[in-house]
């Protein structure tokens, strides 16, 4: 009785030790590890203010924010018809043209696949929106994915309207 | 290791040997029992240890020259190419120094694959075998993206993106693996890094290799078990020394020719190109060793299970030892495996080339088609035939068939037409 009371008690002790260790052993190694994330001046560029008043309708300007490609499209009333036409329930990623794009004429989006991360090109593919080259991902006019690998539609980052000509990203 | 009783013949090499026992090792390395009959087909293992070489020491020369910085990469690379001395030479070696490692280590496995090398007890050294090849992978991407011109941006891209296609923690891992939200200049600095450190973990991986190797002995091409030493062997230096040098010599020669007279060939001109990241090359190819893979990745429509596809594409190949039943190694004497492996061979160079192709049409078909029979050769062929083909008569040594002292009647007819 005395006996099986130690082994069971060295059990435990030992599964503490066990226990604690792997505890230390993780939080020395988490320092190692988050290194490699995102470090503050890279955090600190989180926005960028573009001036889209020389933007004519059917235009498109492509800027750099956090490294990535976003594109500012001002867009024809044909092409929002054509994206606002098709029933989104049927798309393989399905979102509303109006979720898309805050204010019709302008869709923001970020220019790259959601595939493998190239980036499209305008006015390409066969629906009329942007065409990835890589590996053949066809996007509609309002930057949903229509055919091709690409698992999702082109990601709206975070956007407002300071004013009429002033679009701040991010 | 029958030697473990050697004796330095020196008053010092005593001394050392009793207490670090290199010697003992050296003269292990010497005398190691080797098989007579090995053909030129074993003289890569050398030869991948020469590559091995020549890429630390070029690359740890370009190290002192090479700046990890997105905004001096490209710049510094062009220093190297037209002011350092001899900075081109370097440059070069070390660039085709990759393909010819790549050329190298492909003919080692396709040499494993027909004479059945990876099979007991030879196990580990092919499991061992295999972590090097995904290094070598891995250190062969990290270095093609350390140019930062536009095929390394736009393939760095490409490749750490895969890691997205992972359900929930993707997009952390690929944010983690960036240090940003895009392949920049974080990215650089870290892949420099470990394509420094790679090569090392090769290094010792290798050691492994050779130690697990010399546990059982070298394979040989009729597969068979040798007495050792015998008859069957003989020592490893002179004899294989001096094939392995002048194997070596003639794989010199083409490795040259390509370093002197074609030294961009195998590289893509949009490398020349500073990497921007606002335009994506038309055309994004991989290294041409990667190219069956990449063609597995593209043949499948769905991102998750084409990442999925091109990993198992190379688990396949790690557990392959425990895919093939059959106990006869060498392909020598397996009729049918001996056509399934060429076909293999034909259908690897067919997913190389329709990697390089654009992902639509006939080759999207032709690399559907291949990345199909490329699975149902490993998971379905592969422990099938081992179990129902009718295999020859396997010698029981390398020397006795010569001498008619074979069960193998194939083996002896000979001996006795001579007669």
């Amino acid at each position: 009785m005395a006996e099986e009371k130690k082994t069971k008690r060295r059990d435990f002790i030992f599964t503490a030790s066990y226990t604690l260790g792997a505890v230390g052993v993780g939080a020395a190694v988490w320092p190692l590890i988050d290194q490699m994330n995102p470090d503050a001046s890279v955090k600190a560029l989180a926005s960028t203010e573009v001036d889209i008043s020389s933007l004519q309708p059917g235009q498109s300007i492509t800027v750099l924010w956090r490294g990535k490609p976003v594109f500012i499209k001002r867009r024809t009333e044909e092409e929002i018809l054509e994206a606002r036409k098709v029933d989104f329930k049927e798309l393989p990623d399905p979102e509303k043209d109006e979720d898309r794009a805050k204010n019709p004429e302008w869709l923001v989006m970020l220019g790259m696949c959601t595939h493998l991360g190239c980036v499209p090109l305008a006015d390409k593919g066969e629906y009329g929106g942007w065409f990835c080259p890589c590996h053949g991902s066809h996007y509609d006019t309002s930057g949903r994915i229509r055919k091709g690998p690409a698992p999702t539609n082109l990601e709206i980052p975070k956007y407002e309207f300071v004013n009429t000509n002033i679009i701040k990203i991010g | 290791m029958n030697d473990h009783n050697y004796t330095p013949d020196s008053k010092l090499g005593k001394w050392f040997n009793d207490r670090l026992p290199l010697l003992t090792l050296s003269k292990h390395l010497t005398d190691y029992p080797t098989p007579k009959n090995l053909n030129y087909w074993w003289t890569f293992g050398g030869i991948l240890t020469f590559c091995l070489i020549t890429q630390i020491v070029t690359g740890l020369i370009l190290a002192m020259h090479y700046v990890a910085h997105a905004d001096l990469a490209f710049s510094s690379v062009e220093h190297i190419m037209r002011n350092v001395n001899y900075g081109w030479l370097i440059r070069y070696v070390h660039a085709n120094g990759a393909s010819m490692f790549f050329l190298a280590v492909y003919i080692h496995i396709f040499r494993s694959l027909y004479y059945g090398s990876y099979k007991n007890p030879r196990e580990v050294i092919w499991i061992i075998g295999m972590i090097i090849y995904i290094l070598m992978m891995a250190a062969a991407f990290m270095g093609y993206v350390l140019p930062w011109g536009q095929m390394s941006f736009w393939g760095a891209t490409v490749i750490t993106n895969l890691f997205s296609a992972i359900p929930l923690v993707g997009d952390s891992i690929t944010t983690w693996l960036w240090g940003g939200y895009a392949v920049d200049n974080p990215t650089l600095t870290r892949f420099f890094s470990l394509h420094y450190l790679i090569p090392f973990l090769i290094l010792g991986l290798v050691i492994l290799h050779i130690w697990a190797l010399h546990v059982p002995g070298n394979n040989n091409p009729i597969g068979i078990d040798l007495k050792k030493p015998s008859k069957d062997t003989v020592p490893f230096h002179p004899y294989i020394v001096i094939k392995d040098l002048f194997a070596l010599l003639i794989f010199l020669i083409i490795f040259a020719f390509f370093v002197f007279y074609s030294p961009n060939i195998l590289g893509h001109a949009d490398n020349y190109i500073e990497a921007n990241p606002m335009v994506t090359p038309a055309h994004i190819v991989p290294e041409w060793y990667l190219l069956p893979f990449y063609a597995i990745l593209r043949s499948i429509p769905d991102k998750l299970l084409g990442v999925i596809a091109m990993f198992a594409a190379i688990f396949v190949l790690i557990i392959l030892p425990w895919l093939d039943t059959s106990k006869v190694r060498s392909a020598v004497f397996r009729p049918l495996y001996k056509q399934f492996y060429w076909f293999l061979i034909l259908d690897v160079l067919v997913l190389g080339y329709v990697g390089a192709m654009p992902a639509e049409g006939t080759y999207l078909l032709i690399a559907r088609v291949a990345t199909a029979y490329y699975f149902i050769h490993f998971l379905i062929i592969l422990p099938i035939l081992g179990k129902k083909e009718k295999t020859l008569e396997v010698p029981i040594s390398i020397t006795d068939p010569i001498f008619a002292g074979s069960s193998n009647p194939a083996m002896t007819k000979k001996y006795q037409d001579k007669i």
